[in-house]
């Protein structure tokens, strides 16, 4: 808010008197240092106001002024400003975006199941050094390395600072890195295309010393891909002794688990809210 | 009139001493010393363990050689970071079931103030006459022990890599896991309006959850927001389902007009282990004439859970859930080593209900969630 003030005050007074003048360069770069002439004489003060900040010096006008390369790095409009003894001049210059060199990837969702047509968005956001967002057309390089496959590139153009590319997931679970690179820039994220849910869950059951072992066959989804280890599936038995339930992971593509049963037995198998085959065992 | 006052004086000093004796309770102790009763014998015990003078609960017992006397500490002071381990005996009722003359059975009714809430315990304890004083003769722990063994487990877990402070800033994080409530109930009750259901983890990855509502009158303004606490299994491992209740007190069906529903999941990292049978269940009536849900608990796994969270889900005959109850086991559950748990269910609800499912939720030391 000061800055503000201060910057109507000097505009004020730089439209009451016009003396000295200050001619910067109509455009340049970024984080590039410029040197702005002036003519006049005697001791002035300087001011450049830019879209982050504002700065003020004692220069000699009629001389040269440098700016250095750190007071130019935000991209947009800025006002230099010299006021001398004879009155204030002023002048506004732009600062460009530097070449494109940073990548902002937005990559999602981060899960996703197998087959999903264009089931993945990939948002790539193109910064200079200085995270201006370059707003010239450049292009971006995208590229997919599924596990154990060879890569895939294509480039898109980014306009207005933005590139975008929708996938659809693979047939085959795992995961894929997702890229985009331009300049030094080159990110990458990691997306998981993991099985649906649970296709024909079926359980056997097998003695084990006392107890019956009931296991499920590999747990794979429609698609013949194994559900992650670590899914839940729910047991269920019913004998004379009463229910038993066990929330049981699936490690190494089945899920097992050792069930003392009294006589006759009823089980059942479910995962989320798929289920599965029934069982009589024992009797 | 000179010796009247000292004589006067006395007087009403020992009126007063007297007085004061029987307004600390001191009558009741000598009497309970001497334990003349079977509920005395009992009495005396619990008021011992309430002190937490356990060597003189023990001193007392009429079968205190064949009783170990760190197992009968461990019976109130719990062990392996158990529930008991954080809580404290608050008070005792005690009554007799049947008395004869050298032998009598008495029940206690034990409610211990925790570190969850209060949590009670009913036991039946036989009291035997010695000489003229009744003892509690204490059960002898026959319970299992596991022989030393190595128990392999395939470890499961999964880890999260958030975005450091190193990241660039347009570094996003990885995406929250997709959580569904699949089924929502709201139920008056006397005292209260109740929200249960089912929530389901839809995702591959675990989630911590927190299931919110808030309640809205006809005019569609907020009237009441609550979440659902501990009676929800809060970490969900993939296609997981976890039933849920959120309490709404003094609140009648009448004045709500619109549910919102908010369901919350996180990232975690998380263990697949311990996996814990929950075997035996049965609902049935408990020694008090209460309906309870009843069975055990086993641990698969080779880590001890110090303090098993039960929770259970009831459906009626169209499969909708109507009740959710939950309870705290005051035993941590050892390696393969059965433990019992009994959670309440209201009465009226308890005929209505055609089928259940038990969840079990655990809290752990060396927890790696």
């Amino acid at each position: 808010m000061r800055t503000l003030s201060s910057f109507a005050i000097l505009l004020c007074a730089v439209l009451a008197a016009q003396g000295s003048e200050i001619r910067p360069p109509a455009q340049t770069t970024a984080g590039t240092a410029i040197t702005i002439p002036t003519s006049g004489s005697g001791d002035a003060d300087f001011y450049l106001v830019g879209p982050a900040g504002a700065s003020k010096r004692k220069v000699q006008a009629g001389s040269d002024i440098s700016v250095e390369s750190d007071q130019l790095e935000h991209a947009g409009r800025y006002v230099a400003i010299l006021c001398a003894s004879d009155g204030c001049a002023s002048s506004s210059f732009f600062v460009n975006a530097a070449a494109a060199n940073r990548l902002s990837l937005l990559v999602h969702p981060s899960r996703v199941p197998v087959g999903s047509a264009n089931g993945i968005s990939t948002v790539a956001f193109v910064f200079d050094n200085f995270h201006n967002l370059v707003l010239k057309t450049e292009p971006v390089k995208f590229s997919v390395l599924p596990k154990g496959g060879s890569e895939v590139s294509a480039d898109r153009e980014a306009k207005d600072g933005v590139a975008w590319v929708r996938l659809t997931s693979a047939k085959k679970e795992g995961p894929t890195k997702l890229g985009a690179a331009i300049g030094h820039a080159n990110e990458v994220r990691l997306v998981q295309q993991v099985a649906a849910d649970a296709c024909n869950l079926r359980i056997k059951a097998s003695r084990v010393k006392n107890n019956y072992l009931i296991e499920t066959d590999p747990v794979r989804d429609c698609s013949g891909n194994s559900v992650p280890d670590g899914t839940v599936v729910s047991f269920t038995m019913i004998d004379a002794e009463g229910k038993t339930t066990v929330d049981v992971p699936i490690k190494r593509g089945v899920a097992k688990i050792e069930m003392p049963i009294k006589g006759r037995a009823r089980v059942t198998v479910a995962s989320g809210v798929v289920t599965g085959n029934e069982l009589e065992v024992g009797g | 009139m000179k010796r009247g006052l000292p004589i006067f004086i006395v007087v009403v000093t020992a009126v007063l001493m007297v007085m004061a004796w029987f307004q600390s309770g001191g009558a009741e102790r000598r009497e309970m010393r001497s334990a003349n009763a079977p509920d005395q014998a009992v009495r005396l015990m619990l008021s011992q363990i309430q002190a937490r003078n356990f060597d003189a609960a023990y001193a007392r017992l009429a079968n205190k050689g064949d009783v170990d006397r760190n197992s009968f500490v461990r019976e109130f002071a719990g062990s392996y970071g158990s529930l008991l381990t954080y809580a404290s005996l608050e008070n005792y009722e005690v009554w007799g079931l049947h008395s004869g003359d050298q032998e009598a059975t008495v029940r206690a009714k034990l409610h211990y103030s925790t570190a969850v809430g209060p949590l009670d315990d009913v036991r039946d304890l036989k009291v035997e006459k010695a000489g003229d004083t009744w003892k509690v003769s204490w059960p002898v722990n026959t319970g299992q022990r596991l022989p030393p063994q190595v128990i392999p487990v395939n470890y499961l877990r999964w880890d999260v890599i958030q975005r450091g402070s190193g990241d660039d800033w347009g570094v996003q994080n990885v995406d929250s896991p997709q959580v569904r409530i699949i089924s929502m109930n709201a139920i008056q009750r006397p005292d209260s309006v109740v929200l249960v259901g089912e929530v389901v983890n839809e995702d591959s990855v675990p989630a911590y959850v927190n299931v919110g509502a808030t309640l809205l009158d006809a005019r569609e303004s907020e009237i009441a927001q609550e979440s659902s606490f501990d009676k929800i299994a809060h970490t969900l491992l993939p296609k997981q389902v976890t039933p849920y209740r959120i309490d709404f007190p003094n609140m009648r069906l009448e004045q709500i007009k619109k549910v919102r529903m908010d369901v919350k999941a996180l990232l975690v990292a998380a263990s697949a282990d311990p996996v814990i049978e929950v075997n035996q269940q049965k609902v049935e009536t408990d020694p008090l004439g209460k309906k309870i849900l009843s069975g055990q608990l086993l641990n698969q796994s080779g880590q001890i859970v110090n303090i098993p969270h039960v929770i259970a889900a009831y459906y009626d005959s169209n499969g909708k859930v109507i009740w959710v109850s939950d309870g705290y086991v005051a035993q941590a559950l050892l390696p393969q080593i059965p433990v019992p748990f009994a959670v309440d269910v209201p009465p009226d609800i308890a005929k209505n209900v055609q089928t259940y499912r038990v969840l079990v939720n655990h809290y752990d030391n060396n927890s790696q969630t």
